[in-house]
């Protein structure tokens, strides 16, 4: 099972990310654990500069703006 | 030549991108040239004399809007898809380890170029000094990227012209440099809040693949979509407040309170300015009418700057980050560099 995590402090646009991982995790079929970090120390961690950032089973896909739904079926499946 | 004779999924719908941006403009040039008629026809249409003081309002009122927003668009979606070779974490590995200075010069132009959202802030504070941007090279950036953008531009563009626009810019980039090297020479670091210091950011791992050119497209239609999405209802309002000024306001009481001889009325609008939150949206229109009834370009600049770059919401989301003492010292530098530009230019238009 896949592990994604959502970078940002709670912005709007970090919520949209969070519904969109979902949608694209339901329509592959694929089982995922979601989770957000919402902390700013952890979020620099992470070593991005922008949010909503995305972290796929450790590794950071994606950061600043809403992702492409073709990109994030990319990440989950890969 | 492709070997099954027709063109590939990922071709057909970079074509389809292409014609639709191309379709997209000249649509806009269409409408743009249409908008003396149009707003003509709608004033003819009201049972109103087109010289009493509501015809003059409602007419610059319907002229105004579809004009403003409509070079809005232009200007928003030109700065999306250029804003679209930049990204924040290019930034940062262009600006770490840069010395102050020539550093403080790329991060207020860098300011204007990368794409930022406010909600974004602290994060990218944290993520450009953590990762060894200089305080106030991070600074240049952070008061530049508000300050100068792209609503701000087309906004000036559309009402007060390309002079007006340009000047902006120049100036808006000389107080991003000049505020950042100030608290950078100052060397502030230890009054950042305690944890911030305590972070070190990660390896940035992330491989950014370079845009293909409907993407490119994508990100300035998603610019328009965010930003002329949620400003619309200032720029609304901020048009009819100006149309009001137009036509109700006297222009001597103005131009006695901002006009250029009265020299107090820089400091009063930095002022008044600060605790004021509009955006760039609602404060152009209301600035044009005001410039109209004889009030001065330097004082109105101030404002707008003041209201823009140094608004209560910012510095609120900032105190997460910054001790209390370094908010003053940023508010203190950022507004004495807008009371010079004030200065200056009810000087050297006068």
């Amino acid at each position: 099972m896949k592990d994604v995590k959502v970078l940002g402090p709670g912005c709007k646009r970090c919520d949209a990310a969070v519904q969109m991982v979902q949608d694209a995790a339901a329509q592959a079929g694929m089982p995922v654990t979601v989770s957000k970090v919402t902390d700013y120390a952890a979020i620099a961690g992470y070593g991005i500069a922008a949010t909503p950032g995305i972290v796929v089973d450790g590794k950071v896909v994606h950061a600043g703006g809403l992702p492409k739904p073709a990109d994030l079926a990319r990440w989950l499946a890969g | 030549m492709s070997v099954s004779g027709g063109i590939s999924p990922a071709r057909h719908a970079a074509l389809v991108w292409l014609a639709g941006c191309a379709a997209g403009l000249a649509a806009w040039a269409l409408a743009y040239s249409q908008l003396v008629p149009v707003s003509d026809w709608l004033v003819s249409l009201l049972p109103l004399d087109r010289h009493s003081r509501l015809g003059e309002a409602i007419a610059f009122f319907l002229y105004d809007v579809p004009k403003v927003l409509l070079l809005l668009l232009l200007v928003v979606f030109a700065m999306g898809v250029v804003r679209s070779f930049f990204s924040p974490q290019r930034t940062r590995a262009l600006l770490a380890g840069r010395r102050v200075g020539a550093g403080n010069v790329l991060a207020a132009g860098l300011g204007v170029l990368t794409p930022f959202c406010s909600c974004s802030a602290v994060p990218l504070f944290i993520g450009f000094v953590s990762a060894g941007v200089p305080l106030g090279v991070t600074f240049s950036f952070l008061i530049a990227a508000p300050m100068v953008n792209e609503v701000a531009l087309g906004l000036l563009f559309a009402l007060l012209g390309w002079q007006v626009a340009l000047v902006y810019l120049g100036f808006g980039l000389a107080i991003a440099i000049t505020a950042g090297w100030v608290i950078g020479r100052l060397h502030l670091e230890s009054w950042l809040e305690p944890w911030v210091l305590q972070i070190h950011a990660g390896p940035a791992s992330l491989e950014e693949a370079a845009p293909a050119w409907p993407d490119r497209i994508r990100a300035g239609r998603d610019s328009v979509h965010d930003i002329v999405g949620r400003v619309w209802p200032w720029i609304i309002a901020g048009i009819a407040m100006g149309a009001l000024i137009h036509g109700y306001a006297p222009a001597e009481l103005l131009a006695s309170i901002m006009g250029k001889e009265a020299w107090w009325s820089v400091p009063a609008a930095v002022l008044v300015g600060i605790p004021m939150y509009s955006n760039a949206a609602g404060i152009i229109p209301v600035v044009e009418a005001l410039l109209g009834k004889g009030a001065a370009l330097g004082t109105v600049l101030a404002f707008m700057m003041s209201v823009i770059a140094l608004s209560l919401p910012e510095l609120i989301i900032l105190r997460k980050v910054l001790s209390p003492k370094l908010i003053a010292v940023f508010v203190a530098v950022v507004g004495a560099g807008i009371l010079a530009v004030g200065f200056l230019f009810n000087l050297l238009f006068a």
